[in-house]
């Protein structure tokens, strides 16, 4: 979906402003909407993918001019509709009026073990890797109007295979519910003068998904 | 700190301090809590996680070692996630990791312009510069003039990487080692070390 996240090239929002001593939270509400979007990630029944969907939907003025932690509010209020576990009006009024769905939330004592537990995204598949690294490939043009994870600025773009990191789930599909659907996943070398235009020598890496790239 | 609402003057009682959003999210808990799907305590545990426990301080640890130990350095460069794994940094954003070794021929930068991923087992959460759009859309396109937001100015002559996290790969950048630091600690390394030198936004110095 070609929405205001995909931000790479975009100009004109100005300098890089970093904060001196920054906390990790701002106000008390980041820190709590940051705690029941992980929380209910683990109940809610949505992958990681659908998540980054949901709140790439924002309208894209809204999403540049609005917050991070907004953007995952945005996106929590979706999925809980989506998903069955609250109604648009429970939302608004803050009451529960229609039965829960059954699940059982995550205690304190388990919080530790999930968030360090290693985890991947690799799975195996029956089948080899179409590129190897040194393989010159192009990337697809494409503007698919769900969920990807090949930004516009590196559509049509030729590059070197860098590593192949196995086959790992593919967003394009996972997001819409649609399977895991594992591709072979690549590191992709561009360089900077190919994509801007311009004379800089630096080089740019995506990791990017078999059905993104085409031999050339 | 931007997008915080506003402070109002007057006083109208309990919860007329909060913005807009604010309320909206205390709202979208109690009924979460309501409905029985989220446990208040468990909330207050995330939270602690990630301001006190997950930081960058783990990160600074693994640079430290692979400055000290070429025996980690080599196996962070052949396979981070487990290198960094052994010093019991795991779990979430943090699945896949690539260290990037800086050198006096190359600098690297991490970015992630479609969302914000970031190697939380290793850095934390990310500031909010980093899930800015000024940096998301800049980073890819004109690196250098943000690092001089940054100031940091790198010769001509070195090559400048940038990685933008599209997949679940979470990288770390080993910044160079200052001079001026032989026979140091591993823990007295680690806190020369800072964040942004791990995103490749600064670089590691003595201090003046």
């Amino acid at each position: 979906m070609n929405g205001a996240h995909d931000c790479g090239g975009m100009m004109g929002f100005g300098p890089v402003r970093a904060e001196v001593n920054e906390p990790v939270f701002h106000a008390p509400w980041e820190a709590r909407m940051f705690a029941l979007m992980s929380a209910m990630g683990d109940v809610g029944g949505w992958t990681l993918d659908e998540d980054r969907a949901a709140c790439e939907t924002m309208e894209p003025g809204h999403y540049i001019t609005s917050s991070y932690y907004e953007h995952w509010l945005n996106g929590l209020e979706l999925l809980l509709q989506k998903h069955g576990l609250a109604t648009a009006e429970e939302i608004v009024s803050a009451r529960a009026s229609v039965p829960a769905r059954a699940v059982t939330p995550t205690v304190a004592e388990a919080i530790w073990p999930a968030v360090t537990a290693p985890g991947s995204y690799e799975r195996p598949i029956d089948a080899a890797p179409m590129f190897k690294a040194g393989d010159r490939v192009r990337t697809r043009q494409m503007n698919p109007v769900h969920h990807t994870r090949l930004p516009r600025y590196l559509r049509g773009q030729v590059g070197e295979i860098v590593a192949c990191h196995g086959a790992h789930v593919l967003p394009d599909s996972n997001s819409r519910g649609l399977g895991e659907d594992p591709r072979f996943l690549y590191t992709v070398r561009f360089k900077a003068s190919d994509v801007w235009g311009h004379a800089a020598r630096d080089v740019i890496h995506a990791d990017l998904w078999e059905p993104y790239l085409e031999a050339c | 700190m931007p997008h915080d609402g506003h402070h109002h003057d007057h006083d109208h009682g309990e919860g007329s301090e909060l913005s807009p959003i604010a309320l909206r999210v205390k709202a979208l808990e109690s009924l979460l809590v309501e409905k029985g799907y989220v446990d208040p305590k468990a909330l207050d545990v995330l939270i602690d996680t990630y301001e006190t426990k997950i930081g960058p301080r783990n990160g600074a640890r693994v640079v430290a070692k692979a400055w000290t130990d070429p025996a980690f350095a080599d196996w962070l460069k052949r396979d981070a996630t487990a290198a960094i794994a052994s010093l019991g940094y795991t779990g979430r954003q943090g699945e896949h990791m690539v260290a990037l070794f800086n050198t006096p021929e190359t600098h690297n930068m991490v970015v992630c312009t479609l969302c914000s991923c970031y190697p939380w087992p290793v850095l934390g959460l990310p500031p909010v510069w980093y899930k800015s759009m000024p940096y998301r859309s800049r980073a890819v396109i004109e690196p250098r003039e943000v690092l001089k937001d940054f100031g940091v100015t790198l010769p001509d002559d070195r090559e400048v990487r940038v990685w933008d996290s599209t997949a679940e790969v979470r990288y770390l950048v080993i910044p160079e080692r200052p001079a001026g630091t032989g026979g140091w600690s591993e823990e007295k390394l680690a806190a020369l070390v800072t964040r942004n030198a791990m995103i490749g936004t600064g670089l590691v110095s003595l201090p003046a």
